[in-house]
């Protein structure tokens, strides 16, 4: 099997598997890096959001062989303690119900406040439109970019 | 104080245990407590602890462990649970970490998730095992001291001598604690002194999802641990033959491939009735058993007709209109038929509803590790006690050679209420003889079966003169089982009542889907009254309020499953929250009512039409679930049963052809997304001192009825049929 270098969460780390394994199986079983979720494998829910240099990306439609030379942040390298400004307001407005969509939400969010420090309502809705949460926690999460953008 | 008699077996309290890493479940780390406020100083990790009963664990330092005992669905009982503990306890809630308990039938009740019956089952339990311990700190410190407990007082976790100046922390005498004698009696708290209950705590997890930790039955690993994947049959109806076994084989990463069989003698309604027969295939990477699963060439056999949507369609119009199919509930107050006749005006409409898959987002995936003495079972699982039954039977191996460990999951809704998947991993660990862990792709999930039930029902009401309902009948049948609570209101309401429920057969496997049943008949029924109201020239709520003082003052029939009062006062609280009179130019309004699940919740959708599409913008909710542990958190419950029912009411559907699924992931079966969610949602609840009800589910049938009814407002349709964007015709809005 073909040997890949990646960089994830400024770390370097080598991986021995199929040239077209997508990101999302390479970070989960490779590495061990199981905040980013599998949800359908086809890049309609979101789940497995992760940044590849600040771009908020599908992580199961990425495969491997393209991912190498660029910087990839997964939720666990998002922030030092889980205080990235997204994250923070994750936790004050108390997100989650059962907690599986949400490190993809965050990673969208996050790309969006990069991009945009000060999106409206609107375009929340547009760019969040790509991850589901089947609990229904949008209201919480609209929100939650919304605090974010302040902090 | 409310004294109640302690029920517990005393074997299990008296175990001290002397462990620094306690944790119960694998990937535990209980270095955090319940707040993720830095500032609050963070009481030292014990070095010893010291077990009270099964439920609390207290250490030498003051931390406090509490187990949740029920699996974690996203209805935040890890929270809620705990909390209830805690109160009686009386300890700081920033001193209690939470674990979730393991599978222990011998001590623990009704551990599963399901019918939001978390809090109403063990309300009593939880708040016994707070009291019990606190009594048990308080008599170690009075044997002590030499005084009488009467002459102690607790406050967070310390205790005081009530003329004295000595106190002492739980942390100091807990090991005292562990001897004594379990009190014959306790003391319960009175509603009103509850400090913790009624206060909003957030979710003890948070941190850890929102930082990506592993805490889903699909993150968990082993040393040696195999993947597996299975293949299921292409279509209902349909057995496995054969397959390329040997090429399967020979393909890269994949270690072994076999075709499994979990059919079990005696099944319970939560064992696999469909795919029992399927191929699995065990390999070391996820992304090597989805390619090999791609490869796979079966040969399939037919077993049973391949059903479509049209012939679904045809079996449930056949059932209603011929009574074909089994007629398994029914009621009937007075003379319906001959009430219709002499009725002034009569009304009847039928409504359907598709079958609708799960989709938890987290697909179904467990862990077994089968030796040949044990079996080892984690995972996300609603029902661990029937799991373990089910991997006994198959495995036919002594219930207590197996233990069953429950992961947070990554969404319930009650697909995990069904075994199967549990199973499927210990028949495989058996085979390879290794730790394994089954996971589903996406398309398996959607496609495996158990969906909520395809509907089709029927009501028919009668006004006299004078817009009085005289008369009220419904029927409704189901693929299998038919959509009808017959006690349930309008049943006591009118004096001429029928309900028939009609099960009719299909073999594609069904289950309970959150709020079986209830977030149909809310829709259709609420629909329905609302049509009834208009041709009464009555004001919906008015109409509904009308009969429910017919249900206070003279009921009719005697097994009426609600509370009418309650019921009226959920409506009037929303009446008056949501300004019903009120008129805003360009929004409209729709308004139901609903009772399921022990929980009252009465909702008003407020809509507007954007391009002629639907948009809501706000929904109004009234609550009725007696006490409220965890304010917020329920508030979140709510918000999600609107926006899960507002959803799937809208987009989703499963079709058939040829007996197989024609939706398969997300590009074609459509969940609600963040655009279409409502813009806002207000909760309220009403103030009572009622024991706890559920939460789960009962927010979401109501939300049906009022959009159903907010969308006529706006648009001049009653839509019948869901999902409702499909049937919606955009030419005809007049709003």
């Amino acid at each position: 099997m073909p040997k890949y270098s990646l960089k994830i969460n400024g770390e370097k780390r080598s991986v021995e598997v199929d040239s077209d394994t997508p990101l999302l199986w390479v970070l989960r079983d490779e590495i061990g890096l199981v905040g980013t979720k599998y949800g359908c494998g086809i890049g309609q829910c979101g789940s497995c959001t992760v940044h590849v240099d600040g771009s908020a990306t599908r992580s199961c439609l990425l495969q491997v062989s393209q991912a190498e030379g660029v910087n990839i942040t997964t939720i666990e390298g998002l922030s030092k303690d889980g205080d990235h400004p997204v994250q923070k307001a994750w936790l004050e407005h108390d997100v989650p119900q059962c907690g599986y969509c949400q490190a993809g939400q965050i990673m969208t969010a996050a790309a969006l406040l990069k991009s945009n420090p000060n999106p409206s309502d609107k375009e929340i809705d547009a760019t969040m439109s790509g991850n589901i949460c089947r609990c229904g926690t949008y209201l919480r999460i609209k929100q939650a970019v919304k605090t974010a953008s302040k902090l | 104080m409310t004294l109640v008699k302690t029920q517990y077996n005393r074997r299990s309290f008296l175990k001290v245990s002397v462990a620094a890493g306690g944790g119960m479940l694998i990937g535990f780390s209980w270095l955090t407590g319940c707040t993720s406020d830095k500032k609050i100083e963070k009481i030292a990790i014990p070095n010893e602890w010291f077990e009270i009963n099964g439920y609390i664990k207290i250490g030498d330092t003051g931390l406090v462990t509490i187990y949740s005992p029920n699996p974690e669905i996203g209805q935040n009982v890890r929270t809620s649970m705990p909390m209830i503990v805690a109160e009686e306890l009386d300890v700081d809630w920033n001193n209690v970490v939470v674990e979730q308990a393991p599978l222990n039938t011998g001590f623990y009740q009704n551990q599963f998730a399901g019918g939001s019956l978390s809090i109403r089952l063990s309300w009593n339990a939880l708040r016994m095992a707070g009291a019990t311990a606190r009594r048990m700190l308080m008599e170690a410190a009075a044997k002590e001291w030499s005084v009488s407990v009467a002459d102690l007082t607790v406050t967070k976790g310390i205790i005081k001598e009530t003329n004295g100046e000595r106190t002492v922390s739980y942390g100091k005498i807990a090991s005292n604690a562990v001897g004594m004698e379990i009190p014959e009696e306790v003391e319960l708290k009175e509603i009103k002194n509850f400090e913790l209950i009624g206060t909003s705590k957030k979710n003890v997890d948070g941190k850890k999802i929102i930082t990506g930790e592993p805490l889903f039955g699909l993150d968990f690993t082993r040393e040696g641990m195999q993947l597996a994947m299975i293949q299921h049959p292409p279509a209902f109806g349909m057995k496995v033959k054969d397959f390329n076994e040997a090429e399967i084989k020979a393909m890269p990463g994949i270690t072994d491939a076999f075709i499994i069989d979990t059919a079990i003698d005696e099944p319970d309604w939560n064992d696999e009735k469909g795919f029992l027969q399927q191929i699995a295939i065990v390999g070391d990477s996820t992304w090597q058993l989805m390619k090999a699963k791609k490869a796979i060439k079966a040969n399939w056999e037919t077993v049973s007709e391949l059903e479509s949507s049209e012939m679904h369609t045809i079996k449930l119009e056949q059932a209603l209109a011929s009574g074909s199919g089994t007629i398994e509930q029914a009621r009937k107050d007075g003379n319906p038929e001959a009430a219709f006749k002499k009725a002034a005006k009569v009304i009847e409409r039928t409504y359907t509803s598709p079958f609708m898959a799960h989709n938890t987002m987290e697909p179904m995936n467990f862990f077994a590790n089968v030796t040949e003495n044990s079996a080892e079972l984690i995972g996300p699982t609603q029902m661990p006690e029937p799991l373990e039954k089910s991997v006994s039977k198959l495995l036919n191996m002594p219930i207590e050679n197996i233990t069953v460990n429950m992961t947070r999951m990554g969404g319930g809704f009650g697909r995990r209420l069904y075994v199967h998947y549990g199973l499927e991993a210990a028949i495989i660990s058996k085979k390879t003889g290794t730790p394994v862990k089954l996971i589903y792709t996406r398309e398996d999930d959607m496609t495996q079966g158990t969906y909520r039930p395809a509907y089709q029902a029927t009501y028919k009401a009668g006004l006299d003169e004078n817009n009085n309902l005289i008369a009220f009948s419904v029927k409704g049948a189901g693929l299998p089982e038919g959509p009808i609570f017959p006690n349930r209101f309008p049943a006591g309401t009118v004096e001429n009542y029928s309900a028939e429920k009609i099960d009719t057969e299909t073999n594609v496997t069904t289950g309970a889907w959150r709020a079986p049943r209830s977030h149909f008949t809310a829709g259709a029924e609420q629909s329905f009254l609302d049509e009834v109201a208009e041709l009464a020239g009555k004001d919906p709520i008015d109409f509904r309020l009308e009969l429910f003082d017919r249900a206070i003052t003279n009921p009719v029939g005697e097994k009426n499953e609600y509370e009418a009062e309650r019921y009226a006062g959920v409506l009037k609280l929303v009446k008056e929250k949501s300004n019903w009179g009120e008129k805003t130019p360009g929004v409209h309004r729709g308004v139901a009512a609903y009772f399921c699940h022990s929980t009252y919740v009465a909702e008003v959708v407020d809509l507007v039409l954007e391009n002629g599409n639907p948009k809501v913008k706000k929904v109004w909710c009234a609550v009725d679930c007696g006490i409220v542990v965890n304010p917020d958190a329920a508030v979140n419950m709510i918000e999600g049963g609107v926006i899960d029912g507002i959803g799937h009411a809208m987009y989703s559907e499963l079709t058939f052809n040829n007996g197989a699924p024609n939706e398969s992931n997300f590009d074609r079966y459509q969940l609600i997304r963040h655009s279409q969610a409502p813009e806002e949602i207000e909760v309220f609840f009403v103030k009572n001192e009622i024991d706890p009800t559920g939460l789960g589910e009962p927010g979401l049938p109501p939300a049906v009825g009022a959009l159903a009814n907010a969308i006529y407002a706006a648009t001049g349709q009653r839509l019948t049929q869901q999902p409702f964007a499909k049937y919606l015709k955009p030419e005809k809005i007049i709003g």
